[in-house]
Protein backbone atom coordinates (compact mmCIF):
# COMPACT_ATOMS: atom_id res chain seq x y z
CA UNK A 1 0.00 0.00 0.00
CA UNK A 2 1.25 3.42 -0.97
CA UNK A 3 0.44 4.92 2.45
CA UNK A 4 2.19 2.28 4.50
CA UNK A 5 5.21 1.18 2.45
CA UNK A 6 5.45 3.51 -0.54
CA UNK A 7 4.36 0.90 -3.10
CA UNK A 8 1.29 1.77 -5.18
CA UNK A 9 -0.87 -1.25 -5.96
CA UNK A 10 -1.33 -2.39 -9.52
CA UNK A 11 -4.82 -0.94 -9.94
CA UNK A 12 -3.54 2.46 -8.87
CA UNK A 13 -0.57 2.28 -11.24
CA UNK A 14 -2.88 1.45 -14.12
CA UNK A 15 -4.89 4.62 -13.54
CA UNK A 16 -1.83 6.55 -14.70
CA UNK A 17 -1.28 4.48 -17.86
CA UNK A 18 -3.12 5.34 -21.08
CA UNK A 19 -5.10 2.90 -23.15
CA UNK A 20 -2.65 0.48 -24.75
CA UNK A 21 -3.27 1.82 -28.24
CA UNK A 22 -1.56 5.08 -27.29
CA UNK A 23 1.62 3.29 -26.25
CA UNK A 24 2.81 2.84 -29.83
CA UNK A 25 4.46 6.22 -29.24
CA UNK A 26 6.50 7.21 -26.16
CA UNK A 27 4.43 8.83 -23.40
CA UNK A 28 4.94 10.35 -19.97
CA UNK A 29 3.48 8.49 -17.00
CA UNK A 30 3.15 10.72 -13.94
CA UNK A 31 3.19 8.58 -10.82
CA UNK A 32 2.05 11.41 -8.63
CA UNK A 33 -0.87 10.14 -6.57
CA UNK A 34 -1.15 12.85 -3.95
CA UNK A 35 -2.17 16.47 -3.95
CA UNK A 36 1.11 18.17 -3.21
CA UNK A 37 2.02 21.79 -4.01
CA UNK A 38 4.20 21.25 -7.07
CA UNK A 39 4.02 22.02 -10.79
CA UNK A 40 7.40 21.88 -12.62
CA UNK A 41 6.20 18.98 -14.84
CA UNK A 42 3.50 21.21 -16.24
CA UNK A 43 5.59 24.36 -16.62
CA UNK A 44 8.57 22.51 -18.13
CA UNK A 45 6.55 20.74 -20.84
CA UNK A 46 7.26 22.38 -24.22
CA UNK A 47 4.12 20.81 -25.72
CA UNK A 48 1.66 21.96 -23.08
CA UNK A 49 0.77 18.32 -22.53
CA UNK A 50 0.69 18.20 -18.72
CA UNK A 51 -2.14 20.02 -17.03
CA UNK A 52 -2.09 21.23 -13.42
CA UNK A 53 -3.62 24.69 -13.57
CA UNK A 54 -3.82 27.55 -11.05
CA UNK A 55 -4.01 25.37 -7.93
CA UNK A 56 -0.57 23.78 -7.84
CA UNK A 57 -1.86 21.11 -5.44
CA UNK A 58 -3.74 19.46 -8.29
CA UNK A 59 -2.26 16.14 -9.45
CA UNK A 60 -0.93 16.34 -13.03
CA UNK A 61 -3.02 15.09 -15.95
CA UNK A 62 -1.22 14.12 -19.16
CA UNK A 63 -2.80 14.80 -22.53
CA UNK A 64 -1.61 11.68 -24.36
CA UNK A 65 -2.47 13.23 -27.73
CA UNK A 66 -0.10 16.13 -27.14
CA UNK A 67 2.67 14.25 -25.27
CA UNK A 68 5.66 13.37 -27.46
CA UNK A 69 7.59 11.43 -24.81
CA UNK A 70 10.52 13.86 -25.04
CA UNK A 71 11.45 13.22 -21.41
CA UNK A 72 11.92 16.84 -20.31
CA UNK A 73 9.39 16.44 -17.48
CA UNK A 74 11.22 13.30 -16.29
CA UNK A 75 14.31 15.16 -15.09
CA UNK A 76 12.35 18.26 -14.08
CA UNK A 77 10.11 16.37 -11.63
CA UNK A 78 11.40 17.02 -8.07
CA UNK A 79 9.77 13.78 -6.92
CA UNK A 80 11.40 11.64 -9.64
CA UNK A 81 7.88 10.39 -10.20
CA UNK A 82 7.68 10.54 -14.00
CA UNK A 83 8.99 8.12 -16.62
CA UNK A 84 8.47 7.67 -20.34
CA UNK A 85 7.21 4.38 -21.75
CA UNK A 86 6.63 3.05 -25.24
CA UNK A 87 5.55 -0.36 -26.46
CA UNK A 88 8.17 -1.06 -29.16
CA UNK A 89 6.93 -4.46 -30.36
CA UNK A 90 5.54 -7.67 -28.90
CA UNK A 91 8.82 -8.36 -27.07
CA UNK A 92 10.02 -5.08 -25.70
CA UNK A 93 9.10 -1.78 -24.15
CA UNK A 94 11.37 1.24 -24.08
CA UNK A 95 11.57 3.37 -20.93
CA UNK A 96 13.24 6.68 -20.12
CA UNK A 97 13.79 6.97 -16.39
CA UNK A 98 15.40 9.51 -14.03
CA UNK A 99 18.57 8.34 -12.27
CA UNK A 100 20.52 10.19 -9.58
CA UNK A 101 22.98 7.59 -8.29
CA UNK A 102 26.59 7.29 -9.38
CA UNK A 103 28.32 5.69 -11.18
CA UNK A 104 26.00 6.06 -14.14
CA UNK A 105 25.34 3.12 -16.44
CA UNK A 106 27.07 3.05 -19.83
CA UNK A 107 25.30 2.50 -23.13
CA UNK A 108 25.27 -1.18 -24.07
CA UNK A 109 25.52 -2.50 -20.51
CA UNK A 110 23.02 -4.91 -19.04
CA UNK A 111 21.59 -3.85 -15.67
CA UNK A 112 18.94 -5.34 -13.42
CA UNK A 113 15.39 -4.12 -13.85
CA UNK A 114 13.71 -3.29 -10.54
CA UNK A 115 10.03 -3.01 -9.58
CA UNK A 116 8.30 -0.55 -7.24
CA UNK A 117 8.94 -2.78 -4.23
CA UNK A 118 12.69 -2.64 -4.91
CA UNK A 119 12.89 -6.23 -6.16
CA UNK A 120 14.94 -7.31 -9.16
CA UNK A 121 12.51 -8.64 -11.77
CA UNK A 122 14.43 -8.83 -15.03
CA UNK A 123 17.47 -7.77 -17.02
CA UNK A 124 17.40 -4.58 -19.04
CA UNK A 125 19.63 -3.13 -21.75
CA UNK A 126 20.95 0.42 -21.36
CA UNK A 127 20.35 2.14 -24.70
CA UNK A 128 21.26 5.72 -23.95
CA UNK A 129 22.46 7.89 -21.07
CA UNK A 130 21.76 11.63 -21.24
CA UNK A 131 23.26 14.08 -18.78
CA UNK A 132 23.88 17.68 -19.80
CA UNK A 133 23.64 20.94 -17.84
CA UNK A 134 19.98 21.01 -18.77
CA UNK A 135 19.42 17.77 -16.84
CA UNK A 136 20.85 19.39 -13.70
CA UNK A 137 22.46 16.20 -12.33
CA UNK A 138 19.39 14.01 -12.87
CA UNK A 139 20.42 11.67 -15.69
CA UNK A 140 17.86 10.42 -18.19
CA UNK A 141 18.44 6.73 -18.90
CA UNK A 142 16.85 5.00 -21.89
CA UNK A 143 16.39 1.27 -21.30
CA UNK A 144 14.96 -1.69 -23.17
CA UNK A 145 12.68 -3.77 -20.93
CA UNK A 146 10.86 -7.06 -21.70
CA UNK A 147 7.25 -6.14 -22.54
CA UNK A 148 5.74 -8.34 -19.83
CA UNK A 149 7.17 -5.95 -17.20
CA UNK A 150 5.66 -2.81 -18.70
CA UNK A 151 3.54 -2.16 -15.59
CA UNK A 152 6.17 -3.35 -13.12
CA UNK A 153 9.53 -1.95 -14.17
CA UNK A 154 10.46 1.33 -12.51
CA UNK A 155 14.23 1.63 -12.13
CA UNK A 156 17.60 0.03 -12.75
CA UNK A 157 20.26 -1.42 -10.45
CA UNK A 158 23.86 -2.33 -11.23
CA UNK A 159 24.27 -6.09 -11.47
CA UNK A 160 26.50 -7.57 -8.78
CA UNK B 1 26.10 52.84 18.72
CA UNK B 2 25.55 51.55 15.18
CA UNK B 3 22.32 52.80 13.55
CA UNK B 4 20.40 50.88 10.89
CA UNK B 5 16.77 51.00 9.74
CA UNK B 6 16.14 47.27 9.87
CA UNK B 7 17.85 44.37 11.59
CA UNK B 8 17.12 40.89 10.25
CA UNK B 9 18.05 38.09 12.61
CA UNK B 10 18.87 34.95 10.64
CA UNK B 11 20.32 34.66 7.13
CA UNK B 12 18.33 31.66 5.94
CA UNK B 13 15.74 31.68 3.13
CA UNK B 14 13.30 33.94 5.04
CA UNK B 15 15.93 36.45 6.20
CA UNK B 16 17.63 36.72 2.81
CA UNK B 17 14.38 37.25 0.92
CA UNK B 18 13.23 39.82 3.48
CA UNK B 19 16.46 41.78 2.99
CA UNK B 20 16.10 41.64 -0.78
CA UNK B 21 12.53 42.94 -0.80
CA UNK B 22 13.35 45.67 1.75
CA UNK B 23 16.31 46.77 -0.39
CA UNK B 24 14.18 46.77 -3.55
CA UNK B 25 11.91 49.15 -1.67
CA UNK B 26 14.89 51.33 -0.74
CA UNK B 27 15.25 50.29 2.91
CA UNK B 28 18.68 49.49 4.37
CA UNK B 29 19.11 46.42 6.53
CA UNK B 30 21.62 44.40 8.49
CA UNK B 31 21.45 40.59 8.35
CA UNK B 32 22.85 38.94 11.46
CA UNK B 33 23.80 35.29 11.01
CA UNK B 34 25.37 33.10 13.68
CA UNK B 35 26.83 30.61 11.19
CA UNK B 36 29.91 31.22 9.05
CA UNK B 37 27.75 31.59 5.93
CA UNK B 38 24.30 32.77 5.04
CA UNK B 39 21.87 30.46 3.23
CA UNK B 40 20.55 28.61 6.27
CA UNK B 41 19.56 24.99 5.79
CA UNK B 42 19.33 25.43 2.01
CA UNK B 43 23.08 25.00 1.62
CA UNK B 44 22.82 21.30 2.47
CA UNK B 45 19.73 20.47 0.41
CA UNK B 46 20.90 18.61 -2.68
CA UNK B 47 17.41 17.66 -3.85
CA UNK B 48 15.10 19.53 -6.20
CA UNK B 49 12.46 21.62 -4.45
CA UNK B 50 8.71 21.37 -4.87
CA UNK B 51 6.38 24.35 -5.31
CA UNK B 52 6.08 26.53 -8.38
CA UNK B 53 8.60 28.50 -10.42
CA UNK B 54 8.12 31.58 -8.23
CA UNK B 55 9.61 29.65 -5.30
CA UNK B 56 12.35 28.17 -7.50
CA UNK B 57 10.71 24.74 -7.80
CA UNK B 58 12.79 22.00 -9.47
CA UNK B 59 15.94 23.90 -8.44
CA UNK B 60 18.14 22.16 -5.87
CA UNK B 61 18.23 23.78 -2.41
CA UNK B 62 21.93 24.49 -2.63
CA UNK B 63 21.35 26.39 -5.87
CA UNK B 64 18.37 28.29 -4.41
CA UNK B 65 20.75 29.45 -1.64
CA UNK B 66 23.09 30.80 -4.34
CA UNK B 67 20.22 32.64 -6.05
CA UNK B 68 19.04 34.24 -2.79
CA UNK B 69 22.57 35.21 -1.73
CA UNK B 70 23.36 36.67 -5.18
CA UNK B 71 20.14 38.69 -5.02
CA UNK B 72 21.21 40.18 -1.69
CA UNK B 73 24.72 40.93 -2.95
CA UNK B 74 23.18 43.09 -5.69
CA UNK B 75 22.50 45.71 -3.00
CA UNK B 76 25.93 46.32 -1.42
CA UNK B 77 24.91 49.83 -0.35
CA UNK B 78 21.69 48.74 1.33
CA UNK B 79 22.34 45.28 2.77
CA UNK B 80 25.07 44.55 5.28
CA UNK B 81 25.73 40.95 6.32
CA UNK B 82 27.42 39.99 9.56
CA UNK B 83 28.21 36.27 9.77
CA UNK B 84 29.62 34.38 12.76
CA UNK B 85 27.59 36.81 14.85
CA UNK B 86 25.06 35.99 17.56
CA UNK B 87 22.30 38.15 18.92
CA UNK B 88 22.83 38.23 22.68
CA UNK B 89 20.35 40.91 23.63
CA UNK B 90 17.14 42.30 22.24
CA UNK B 91 15.32 45.20 23.85
CA UNK B 92 11.91 46.77 23.44
CA UNK B 93 13.41 50.13 22.45
CA UNK B 94 14.81 48.33 19.38
CA UNK B 95 18.36 48.00 20.58
CA UNK B 96 20.03 44.77 19.51
CA UNK B 97 23.30 43.63 21.00
CA UNK B 98 25.57 41.35 19.04
CA UNK B 99 28.60 39.24 19.71
CA UNK B 100 30.97 38.88 16.78
CA UNK B 101 33.99 36.81 17.69
CA UNK B 102 35.14 38.54 20.89
CA UNK B 103 33.55 41.87 20.02
CA UNK B 104 30.37 43.19 21.60
CA UNK B 105 28.35 45.46 19.30
CA UNK B 106 25.25 47.57 19.98
CA UNK B 107 22.83 48.39 17.17
CA UNK B 108 19.90 50.83 17.30
CA UNK B 109 17.20 50.08 14.78
CA UNK B 110 13.63 50.97 13.83
CA UNK B 111 12.35 47.51 13.01
CA UNK B 112 13.42 43.92 13.52
CA UNK B 113 12.55 40.82 11.51
CA UNK B 114 13.20 37.65 13.45
CA UNK B 115 13.87 34.83 11.01
CA UNK B 116 15.73 32.38 13.18
CA UNK B 117 14.15 29.23 11.73
CA UNK B 118 13.72 26.02 13.67
CA UNK B 119 15.75 23.33 15.38
CA UNK B 120 15.40 19.57 15.39
CA UNK B 121 13.40 17.75 18.02
CA UNK B 122 15.06 14.97 19.96
CA UNK B 123 13.73 11.57 20.90
CA UNK B 124 14.02 10.01 24.33
CA UNK B 125 15.22 6.40 24.46
CA UNK B 126 17.85 4.43 26.36
CA UNK B 127 21.42 5.41 25.38
CA UNK B 128 20.32 8.12 22.98
CA UNK B 129 23.61 9.92 23.66
CA UNK B 130 25.89 7.26 22.15
CA UNK B 131 28.26 8.50 19.44
CA UNK B 132 26.76 7.56 16.08
CA UNK B 133 23.32 8.91 16.89
CA UNK B 134 22.66 12.05 14.89
CA UNK B 135 19.92 14.45 13.99
CA UNK B 136 19.07 14.40 10.28
CA UNK B 137 20.39 17.96 9.91
CA UNK B 138 23.81 16.97 11.25
CA UNK B 139 23.96 14.07 8.82
CA UNK B 140 23.21 16.41 5.94
CA UNK B 141 25.85 18.88 7.11
CA UNK B 142 28.47 16.16 7.35
CA UNK B 143 27.62 14.61 3.96
CA UNK B 144 26.57 17.49 1.82
CA UNK B 145 28.56 20.40 3.23
CA UNK B 146 31.76 18.73 4.44
CA UNK B 147 31.80 15.58 2.30
CA UNK B 148 32.16 13.28 5.30
CA UNK B 149 30.26 9.98 5.53
CA UNK B 150 28.26 9.80 8.77
CA UNK B 151 28.51 6.01 8.91
CA UNK B 152 28.14 2.83 6.90
CA UNK B 153 24.91 1.22 8.14
CA UNK B 154 22.15 3.61 9.11
CA UNK B 155 18.59 3.40 10.37
CA UNK B 156 16.40 6.50 9.97
CA UNK B 157 13.81 7.34 12.62
CA UNK B 158 10.94 9.34 11.10
CA UNK B 159 9.29 9.22 7.68
CA UNK B 160 8.45 12.89 7.26
CA UNK B 161 9.86 14.59 4.19
CA UNK B 162 13.18 15.28 5.92
CA UNK B 163 13.60 11.65 7.02
CA UNK B 164 12.75 10.36 3.54
CA UNK B 165 14.92 12.89 1.70
CA UNK B 166 17.94 12.43 3.96
CA UNK B 167 17.62 8.63 3.61
CA UNK B 168 17.74 9.06 -0.16
CA UNK B 169 20.76 11.35 0.11
CA UNK B 170 22.50 8.80 2.35
CA UNK B 171 22.05 6.20 -0.39
CA UNK B 172 23.41 8.67 -2.95
CA UNK B 173 26.46 9.01 -0.71
CA UNK B 174 26.91 5.23 -0.73
CA UNK B 175 25.58 4.53 2.77
CA UNK B 176 23.51 1.42 3.45
CA UNK B 177 20.13 2.57 4.78
CA UNK B 178 18.74 -0.47 6.57
CA UNK B 179 15.22 0.82 7.11
CA UNK B 180 13.11 3.83 8.04
CA UNK B 181 11.05 3.65 11.24
CA UNK B 182 7.74 5.48 11.54
CA UNK B 183 5.74 5.50 14.76
CA UNK B 184 2.48 6.45 13.02
CA UNK B 185 0.49 3.89 11.04
CA UNK B 186 1.11 5.71 7.75
CA UNK B 187 4.07 7.40 6.08
CA UNK B 188 4.42 11.05 7.10
CA UNK B 189 6.02 12.68 4.06
CA UNK B 190 5.18 12.88 0.37
CA UNK B 191 4.63 9.43 -1.12
CA UNK B 192 6.82 10.28 -4.11
CA UNK B 193 9.77 10.46 -1.70
CA UNK B 194 8.69 7.18 -0.05
CA UNK B 195 8.36 5.42 -3.42
CA UNK B 196 11.82 6.67 -4.45
CA UNK B 197 13.30 4.98 -1.37
CA UNK B 198 11.28 1.79 -1.65
CA UNK B 199 12.38 1.19 -5.23
CA UNK B 200 15.97 1.41 -3.98
CA UNK B 201 15.13 -1.43 -1.63
CA UNK B 202 14.62 0.48 1.63
CA UNK B 203 11.72 -0.68 3.79
CA UNK B 204 9.64 1.89 5.62
CA UNK B 205 8.33 0.23 8.79
CA UNK B 206 5.19 2.02 9.92
CA UNK B 207 3.95 1.55 13.53
CA UNK B 208 7.57 0.97 14.56
CA UNK B 209 9.99 2.88 16.72
CA UNK B 210 13.34 2.62 18.42
CA UNK B 211 13.34 1.16 21.90
CA UNK B 212 16.97 1.48 22.85
CA UNK B 213 20.48 1.86 21.54
CA UNK B 214 23.25 -0.59 22.45
CA UNK B 215 26.99 0.01 22.38
CA UNK B 216 30.00 0.44 24.62
CA UNK B 217 31.94 3.38 23.23
CA UNK B 218 29.78 4.01 20.19
CA UNK B 219 26.55 2.79 18.63
CA UNK B 220 26.65 -0.90 17.71
CA UNK B 221 23.04 -2.06 17.66
CA UNK B 222 19.54 -0.79 18.12
CA UNK B 223 16.43 -2.52 19.39
CA UNK B 224 13.24 -1.63 17.55
CA UNK B 225 9.69 -2.69 18.28
CA UNK B 226 6.19 -2.54 16.92
CA UNK B 227 3.77 0.03 18.34
CA UNK B 228 0.06 -0.35 19.04
CA UNK B 229 -2.42 2.33 18.04
CA UNK B 230 -1.63 4.25 21.25
CA UNK B 231 2.06 4.29 20.27
CA UNK B 232 2.97 1.80 23.03
CA UNK B 233 5.51 -0.96 22.32
CA UNK B 234 3.90 -4.36 21.80
CA UNK B 235 5.61 -7.00 23.98
CA UNK B 236 7.59 -9.59 22.09
CA UNK B 237 7.98 -7.59 18.87
CA UNK B 238 11.54 -6.45 19.66
CA UNK B 239 14.12 -6.90 16.98
CA UNK B 240 17.84 -6.09 16.96
CA UNK B 241 19.48 -4.32 14.05
CA UNK B 242 23.25 -3.86 13.70
CA UNK B 243 24.05 -0.27 12.80
CA UNK B 244 26.87 2.19 13.30
CA UNK B 245 24.64 5.22 12.88
CA UNK B 246 21.14 6.24 13.73
CA UNK B 247 19.54 9.30 12.25
CA UNK B 248 16.70 11.04 14.11
CA UNK B 249 14.18 13.01 12.11
CA UNK B 250 11.10 13.49 14.24
CA UNK B 251 10.18 17.06 13.46
CA UNK B 252 11.29 20.61 14.09
CA UNK B 253 10.53 23.27 16.73
CA UNK B 254 10.53 27.00 16.02
CA UNK B 255 13.60 28.79 17.41
CA UNK B 256 11.49 31.39 19.15
CA UNK B 257 13.61 32.06 22.27
CA UNK B 258 14.46 35.63 21.26
CA UNK B 259 10.75 36.40 20.98
CA UNK B 260 9.99 35.02 24.43
CA UNK B 261 12.91 37.03 25.76
CA UNK B 262 11.46 40.40 24.76
CA UNK B 263 7.97 39.47 25.87
CA UNK B 264 6.13 39.01 22.58
CA UNK B 265 2.74 37.29 23.09
CA UNK B 266 3.34 33.60 22.42
CA UNK B 267 1.25 30.48 22.09
CA UNK B 268 2.03 26.77 22.06
CA UNK B 269 0.63 25.32 18.83
CA UNK B 270 1.67 21.72 18.25
CA UNK B 271 0.79 21.74 14.54
CA UNK B 272 3.24 24.62 14.04
CA UNK B 273 6.01 22.78 15.92
CA UNK B 274 5.82 24.39 19.37
CA UNK B 275 5.96 27.84 20.92
CA UNK B 276 5.22 30.51 18.30
CA UNK B 277 4.46 34.25 18.36
CA UNK B 278 0.98 35.65 17.78
CA UNK B 279 1.08 37.64 14.55
CA UNK B 280 -1.15 39.78 12.37
CA UNK B 281 -1.67 39.23 8.65
CA UNK B 282 1.54 41.14 7.93
CA UNK B 283 3.63 39.05 10.33
CA UNK B 284 3.93 41.77 12.97
CA UNK B 285 4.09 40.44 16.54
CA UNK B 286 2.37 41.94 19.58
CA UNK B 287 5.30 44.37 19.91
CA UNK B 288 5.20 47.15 17.33
CA UNK B 289 7.78 46.90 14.55
CA UNK B 290 8.94 43.45 15.59
CA UNK B 291 8.15 41.06 12.77
CA UNK B 292 8.72 37.36 12.13
CA UNK B 293 9.20 35.30 8.95
CA UNK B 294 9.86 31.65 8.16
CA UNK B 295 9.86 28.61 10.43
CA UNK B 296 10.08 30.68 13.62
CA UNK B 297 6.35 31.35 13.29
CA UNK B 298 5.39 27.83 12.21
CA UNK B 299 7.43 25.01 10.68
CA UNK B 300 6.85 24.66 6.93
CA UNK B 301 8.74 24.05 3.71
CA UNK B 302 11.54 26.42 2.68
CA UNK B 303 9.39 27.58 -0.25
CA UNK B 304 6.95 29.17 2.22
CA UNK B 305 9.82 30.70 4.22
CA UNK B 306 11.09 32.42 1.06
CA UNK B 307 7.68 33.92 0.29
CA UNK B 308 7.09 34.92 3.93
CA UNK B 309 10.46 36.68 3.82
CA UNK B 310 9.51 38.62 0.69
CA UNK B 311 6.15 39.56 2.19
CA UNK B 312 7.61 40.71 5.50
CA UNK B 313 10.44 42.69 3.88
CA UNK B 314 7.91 44.41 1.65
CA UNK B 315 5.57 45.31 4.51
CA UNK B 316 8.29 46.50 6.91
CA UNK B 317 9.78 48.78 4.26
CA UNK B 318 6.38 50.32 3.58
CA UNK B 319 5.82 50.87 7.30
CA UNK B 320 9.10 52.73 7.60
CA UNK B 321 8.26 54.97 4.67
CA UNK B 322 9.86 53.05 1.82
CA UNK B 323 7.00 51.84 -0.35
CA UNK B 324 7.98 49.47 -3.16
CA UNK B 325 6.88 50.85 -6.57
CA UNK B 326 4.89 47.63 -7.17
CA UNK B 327 3.73 47.26 -3.56
CA UNK B 328 0.08 46.36 -4.16
CA UNK B 329 0.78 43.89 -6.93
CA UNK B 330 3.60 42.17 -4.99
CA UNK B 331 1.62 42.05 -1.76
CA UNK B 332 -1.26 40.24 -3.44
CA UNK B 333 1.11 37.94 -5.29
CA UNK B 334 2.96 36.87 -2.11
CA UNK B 335 -0.32 36.29 -0.27
CA UNK B 336 -1.58 34.28 -3.20
CA UNK B 337 1.59 32.17 -3.37
CA UNK B 338 1.38 31.36 0.34
CA UNK B 339 -2.25 30.42 -0.03
CA UNK B 340 -1.43 28.16 -2.96
CA UNK B 341 1.47 26.42 -1.15
CA UNK B 342 -0.74 25.72 1.87
CA UNK B 343 -4.07 24.91 0.28
CA UNK B 344 -3.54 21.17 -0.34
CA UNK B 345 -4.24 18.30 2.08
CA UNK B 346 -0.65 18.43 3.40
CA UNK B 347 -1.27 22.05 4.45
CA UNK B 348 -4.40 21.29 6.44
CA UNK B 349 -2.88 21.06 9.93
CA UNK B 350 -0.74 24.06 9.18
CA UNK B 351 -3.73 26.15 8.11
CA UNK B 352 -5.49 25.35 11.39
CA UNK B 353 -2.34 26.18 13.35
CA UNK B 354 -1.90 29.51 11.58
CA UNK B 355 -5.48 30.46 12.40
CA UNK B 356 -4.66 29.97 16.07
CA UNK B 357 -1.85 32.54 16.07
CA UNK B 358 -3.64 35.30 14.16
CA UNK B 359 -4.13 38.34 16.36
Amino acid sequence: MLNTNGVPDKALIKTKFPDEKYLIKPLAITECYEKIPCNPCSTSCPFDAIYIGEDINTAPIVDFEKCTGCGICVYNCPGLAIFIVQKLNEENARFKIPYELRPLPIKGETWSGVNRAGEIITKVLIEKVSLTNRHDRTALIQVLVPLEYINDFVTIRRQI
Amino acid sequence: MKQIDLVIIGGGPAGLSAAKMAAESGLASLIVERNFNVGGQLVKQTHMFFGSEKQYAKTRGIDIAKILVDDVLKFPDLIEIMTDTSVVGLYKDKVVTLLQKEKYIKVKTNAIIIATGASEKVLAFENNDLPGIYGAGAVQTLMNVHGVLPGNDVVMVGSGNIGLIVSYQLIQAGVNVKCVLEAASTIGGYKVHASKLKRLGVDILTSHSIKKAIGKNYLEKIVIGKLDDKWKFIEGTEEEIEVDSLCISVGLSPLSNLLSMIGVDMKYVSTLGGLVPLIDKNHETSIKNIFVAGDVCGVEEASSAIVEGYLTGLVVAEKLGFKHPNYDELYLDFKDQLHNLRSGPFGEKLRLGLQEIMR
